[in-house]
């Protein structure tokens, strides 16, 4: 017997799928706006393992030579960036889906046994009691941390001698730089494992991210 | 397939669990794709849009809009940080070279300043000289994303104004500088042009500015990128209206660029 379960809340559907093409759109005009001065890398000594980027990377995607229009992007679409991640901040808050998205003391244990479980080292997927994992819950939670890091290193670049207290926050204005950077790197990392795990957990999981429900199978005399 | 279609336009209460499952899932994935038909849409139309100073207008507008929002916080009590003299790099990086040219006589320079009835005043470099001498050690940083704690001194470009009488033109919205040869020019509003920090500078690293970093004079503009701090100050006007500015008319680039 089926049985639909209400999943997502329509806001929350509303805030993650704008929140998408926002986010690729800021990621894209930042990387026009990093080409103009691409240094970082990681390596040690004069010896570089990855360069951020090469210029195979700027050629393939037409990244290069477009400084002014990557800043007119990324100062029209942060206001889309912000107000979303605000509304979903607050919406979270009031409707109380707080509740089921930030980590608990369970939390670190069950996503450790998540991960042993996605990487095969263990056989039953542990028993969750709400919508997510605790891996879920830390990585829900940790991407909206990051998300305030990006909004507050945008604001100390953006503005470093008038927000000098948030610049020095941060380390200073090229350490603010490197946060904001990292925490891009970070957002792709997510979108990637995000991706993955969409896919693994199939249509049912999907599906509820649109429509807002799964469909469970019950026993006959669960329902009432 | 009939079947599949009616039940989408039927009552909920009329429905099974596997009818209602399938109406819900075809109108949920309807809307969805409405919305990212639109959104392809919106940024087509987005594209489409004309282009002023060479950015697209919705952007231009957004730019101004930021510039009211940001320029809030402008006060001359925010102070770009100041470092000691010892992290100053010992060669200050030189990047544009518009209104460098060659052909320019440093014994023939004098500073033009068009006062409000249209007078010019000339201003020589010992007369700048005299005023109060400032010197700043601090973060220069680049539209591109460098940065780079450099040294430099000069007159505050507020004790100049008064210094020279220049209390009614310093009442307009924006002051106007470009080079001698009219090949670089930079438009500033008054309030960042008057911040305590702002110079008009004649030395880097203690030493008369190279002819590379704008001999005899140029400016120095912490609370700005520095596109804004033009090398080789020619003449200098002031308006209410935005006077022209070489990378915000031509390039696409923010007019305000405070920081």
């Amino acid at each position: 017997m089926k049985k639909i379960v209400p999943k997502h809340p329509l806001a929350i559907r509303w805030f993650h799928w704008i929140n998408f093409p926002v986010l690729a759109l800021m990621i894209w005009s930042g990387l026009l706006i990093y080409w103009a001065n691409d240094v970082y890398r990681i390596g040690f000594g004069s010896t570089t393992l990855v360069k951020f980027f090469p210029d195979s990377v700027y050629k393939t995607l037409s990244l290069d030579k477009r400084l002014a229009e990557g800043m007119s992007y990324h100062f029209f679409f942060m206001w889309f960036f912000f107000l979303n991640g605000l509304a979903y901040v607050l919406y979270t808050l009031f409707s109380g889906e707080w509740r089921v998205l930030l980590p608990n003391r369970h939390s670190i244990k069950e996503a450790w046994q998540v991960f042993l479980h996605d990487i095969h080292l263990r056989k039953k997927a542990p028993e969750v009691k709400g919508k997510f994992n605790g891996a879920q819950q830390i990585a829900y939670t940790s991407i909206i941390i990051m998300g305030l890091g990006s909004l507050l290193t945008g604001l100390a670049i953006y503005k470093p001698v008038q927000l000098g207290w948030l610049c020095a926050l941060f380390g200073g204005y090229k350490a603010s730089r490197v946060i904001h950077f990292v925490l891009t790197i970070g957002y792709v990392l997510f979108f990637l494992v995000h991706i993955y795990q969409v896919i693994r957990a199939g249509w049912n999981n999907f599906r509820a991210m649109v429509t807002g429900f799964e469909v469970h199978t019950v026993k006959e005399e669960e329902i009432k | 397939m009939a079947g599949t279609l009616s039940v989408l336009f039927k009552k909920n209460k009329q429905l099974n669990t596997d009818e209602l499952i399938r109406k819900k899932t075809f109108w949920s994935f309807f809307i969805f794709f409405c919305l990212i038909i639109s959104a392809f849409m919106g940024w087509k139309l987005l594209q489409q849009q004309p282009k002023v100073n060479g950015v697209l207008r919705p952007f231009k507008n957004v730019m101004a809009a930021n510039e009211q929002v940001f320029n809030k916080i402008l006060s001359d009590k925010h102070l770009a940080k100041e470092y000691p003299l010892s992290e100053a790099v010992p060669v200050p990086r030189v990047n544009g070279y518009l209104g460098m040219g060659n052909e320019f006589d440093a014994s023939q320079w004098s500073l033009i300043v068009v006062r409000k009835n249209g007078d010019t005043l000339r201003v020589s470099l010992d007369q700048i000289k005299k005023l109060p001498k400032k010197d700043l050690v601090f973060n220069f940083k680049c539209i591109e994303g460098w940065c780079q704690v450099s040294h430099w001194a000069g007159a505050r470009f507020s004790d100049f104004i008064s210094a020279f009488g220049l209390q009614d033109e310093s009442a307009f919205k924006y002051v106007g500088m470009s080079t001698p040869d009219q090949q670089y020019y930079v438009g500033i509003d008054m309030p960042s042009a008057l911040h305590p920090q702002t110079l008009l500078c004649y030395e880097m690293n203690g030493k008369p500015l190279p002819m590379n970093q704008g001999y005899p004079l140029r400016l120095i503009i912490p609370v700005k990128y520095g596109v804004k701090s033009i090398k080789r100050i020619g003449t200098m006007k002031f308006s209410d209206n935005r006077p022209p500015d070489y990378w915000a008319d031509k390039k696409g680039y923010d007019y305000f660029s405070g920081l």
